[in-house]
C-alpha cells in the first residue's frame, strides 16, 4: 500500500511498475478502500459529470453569485474563446473559460466537486474538460487522471495542508494547480517523472500567493485565480513535456509551500483582514454587503 | 483520507465550511428532534453572523433543518422550501463565550411542541463539532459512525446500551457522558467502527429511560 508521503517516491514507484501515477494509484486506493477498481472509476466517472455540469451551469449569462458581487464572466470568456482571439488559442481559452464558469457556479451555490477545495474547485475541470472537449482525450483517460490529481493533493494535504486558513491561496489554489499539471502530463504521454516535475514548477509558480478574499466571500480574487491556476498548469505541464526539470525536487517544494504558509501572518490567511480584501475598494464592498463593524 | 477527499466532496458552493459544514449541522439538529421541524429559531456568532449571506449560510442551515444533504442543488433553494413545507425560521446574532468563529445554535420545535437544541460549529472543509444537545456538552464529529442516545440518568442505563451494542458485535471505538445533573437528562455519544444496524436502533429505543436514539452517519456517507 502506497503512503503518500511523497510525490518522487509516487513516480518512481509508477516508473519501476511501469504505469502511470494514475493507474498506480487507482489500484492502491481500491485495495485501500476495499473496492473493485471499476467501482472507483464509476465514482470518479460521476465528479466528471458533476464537473460538467457544473461548467455549463456557470455560464450562463444571466447567473449571479449570492453576494451579487460576481456572475457572467465564464459567459463572457466563453464567447470570446469561440471566437477565436484568445491568445492562448482555443483550447487554452477554453480552459481559461471552463475554470471561470465552474468557479463562479460555486460562488452562485451551484453543485461543484471540491478539487482539493470548493474556493480552487475550477482549475482541475479547466483542464480535463477542455481536452476532453477537443477530442483530445477520452472520458476513460480524464477519469484516471483525476486519480494522478487526487493522489499529488493527497501528498500535498499530508505535508502541507491544502486549506486557505492554514496556507493561504498557495495551498487552494497552487494545490489545484500542482494536481492540474501533474494530470495534463500523464494526459499528454508524459512520463511520471514529467508529471512530477510539472507539478513543482505549478507549485513554485503559485508559492506566497496569499487568501485574501474581499468580504470574506469565495468570489474576489477567488474566481479570477482560478483562470490564473488553470493558465499557470499548461504552462508547468508543458514545460515539463518539453523535458524541463524543476531544479527544487517536488517534494521539496511542498515543504517550501508549508514553510512559507507558517509564516504568512493571520490577516492573509482568509480572514479578509489583508491584501486586496483591505484596499479601500475591497473594504467599501464589505461594508456594502454587511455593514460596519465586526 | 482517500482520493475522493481530495477529489471531493460533491457539494452546493461556494464554501466547504459556511455552507457544506453548515448543512451538515443543521441535518444533525434535524436528527436529533426526530421528526419534522415546524419552527426554528437560528442564531449565528461571529463569521457565520458577519457573513451568512454571501455565503448561502442562512440557506445551508435551513436546508439541514430540513433533510437535504451537502450535495442536493435545491440547498440554494431551501428558504422557499421551508415556507412551501410549513417551516417558519428567523436568524439573530448570538454572543457565546469561546466559540469557534462559524458557530450556529439552532433551537427546533416539532408540530407536537417537542423541542431540541443544539450547538455546532463548521470547524473546516465540511467538518462540524457538536457542542451541546439541549444544553449538555458533547463532541460529536461525524467522522465516525456515532449513535447519540437521549436518555434519563439511572443505574444501569450506560451498561443497557453498551451491553446490547456489545453483543451485537459492532466494536465501540469511543465513548463519551454528559448530564449537568444527577438524576435529570443526560447524553451518551458512541463512536463504531460500523453503522448501527436498524434493528439495533429500534431495541435501544425500546429500553426503558431512553429519549431519543439518533444514529450520525460518519462524514463521507452523508
Amino acid at each position: 500500500m502506497l503512503d503518500y508521503d511523497s510525490i518522487g517516491e509516487l513516480a518512481r514507484r509508477a516508473a519501476s511498475e511501469a504505469v502511470t501515477i494514475g493507474r498506480l494509484v487507482l489500484a492502491d486506493q481500491a485495495e485501500q478502500l476495499d473496492l473493485p477498481q471499476d467501482a472507483l472509476l464509476r465514482r470518479m466517472h460521476r465528479n466528471l459529470d458533476v464537473m460538467r455540469a457544473a461548467a455549463r451551469d456557470g455560464a450562463q449569462k444571466e447567473l449571479r453569485s449570492t453576494s451579487g458581487l460576481t456572475g457572467g464572466d465564464g459567459w463572457r470568456m466563453e464567447q470570446y474563446a469561440a471566437s477565436g482571439r484568445a491568445l492562448c488559442g482555443p483550447l487554452g481559452g477554453r480552459a481559461i473559460a471552463i475554470a471561470v464558469a465552474v468557479a463562479e457556479c460555486n460562488a452562485a451555490m451551484g453543485r461543484i466537486v471540491a478539487a482539493p477545495t470548493a474556493g480552487s474547485c475550477g482549475i482541475l475541470p479547466g483542464a480535463l474538460l477542455s481536452l476532453l472537449e477537443a477530442g483530445r482525450v477520452t472520458e476513460e483517460q480524464a477519469a484516471l487522471a483525476l486519480f494522478t490529481a487526487g493522489a499529488v493533493g493527497m501528498v500535498i494535504a499530508n505535508n502541507a495542508g491544502v486549506s486557505g486558513a492554514e496556507g493561504g491561496c498557495q495551498a487552494e489554489c497552487g494545490s489545484a494547480s500542482a494536481m492540474a499539471a501533474a494530470a495534463l502530463v500523464e494526459l499528454q504521454g508524459g512520463t511520471p517523472e514529467m508529471a512530477a516535475h510539472a507539478a513543482a514548477i505549478a507549485l513554485k509558480n503559485q508559492l506566497g500567493l496569499v487568501c485574501d478574499p474581499v468580504a470574506g466571500l469565495v468570489e474576489v480574487p477567488c474566481i479570477k485565480r482560478n483562470a490564473g491556476g488553470v493558465a499557470n498548469a499548461f504552462a508547468a505541464a508543458d514545460l515539463a513535456l518539453a523535458g524541463v526539470r524543476s531544479v527544487i525536487p517536488v517534494d521539496e517544494v511542498v515543504g517550501a509551500m508549508r514553510e512559507v504558509g507558517g509564516a504568512m501572518p493571520c490577516a492573509l490567511r482568509e480572514t479578509a483582514e489583508g491584501g486586496l480584501a483591505a484596499t479601500p475598494t475591497g473594504a467599501a464592498l464589505r461594508e456594502k454587503l454587511f455593514g460596519r463593524g465586526d | 483520507m482517500d482520493i475522493f477527499d481530495v477529489i471531493g466532496p460533491v457539494m452546493i458552493g461556494p464554501s466547504s465550511s459556511h455552507t457544506a459544514g453548515a448543512v451538515r449541522i443543521g441535518r444533525v439538529a434535524r436528527e436529533i428532534l426526530g421528526r419534522p421541524a415546524v419552527r426554528a429559531e437560528i442564531g449565528l456568532c461571529g463569521s457565520f453572523a458577519r457573513t451568512f449571506r454571501g455565503h448561502g449560510t442562512d440557506r445551508a442551515l435551513v436546508a439541514g433543518i430540513l433533510g437535504l444533504a451537502p450535495d442536493d442543488a435545491r440547498v440554494r433553494d431551501s428558504l422557499q422550501l421551508a415556507d412551501s413545507l410549513g417551516l417558519t425560521y428567523a436568524f439573530h446574532e448570538e454572543h457565546l463565550q469561546s466559540a469557534h468563529p462559524n458557530t450556529a445554535l439552532l433551537r427546533l420545535w416539532g408540530e407536537d411542541n417537542v423541542r431540541c437544541e443544539v450547538q455546532g460549529a463548521s470547524v473546516g472543509g465540511g467538518n462540524i463539532l457538536i457542542s451541546r444537545i439541549n444544553g449538555m456538552e458533547t463532541q460529536v464529529t461525524g467522522q465516525q459512525e456515532t449513535l447519540i442516545v437521549l436518555h434519563r440518568d439511572e443505574p444501569g442505563m450506560i451498561a443497557a446500551v453498551t451491553g446490547r451494542v456489545a453483543d451485537s458485535g459492532l466494536n465501540i471505538g469511543n465513548f463519551r457522558l454528559s448530564r449537568p445533573k444527577k438524576g435529570a437528562q443526560a447524553v451518551m455519544t458512541l463512536e463504531t467502527d460500523l453503522a448501527v444496524p436498524a434493528p439495533l436502533l429500534d431495541e435501544l429505543r425500546g429500553l426503558p429511560g431512553i429519549t431519543r436514539v439518533v444514529p450520525i452517519p460518519a462524514n463521507r456517507s452523508v
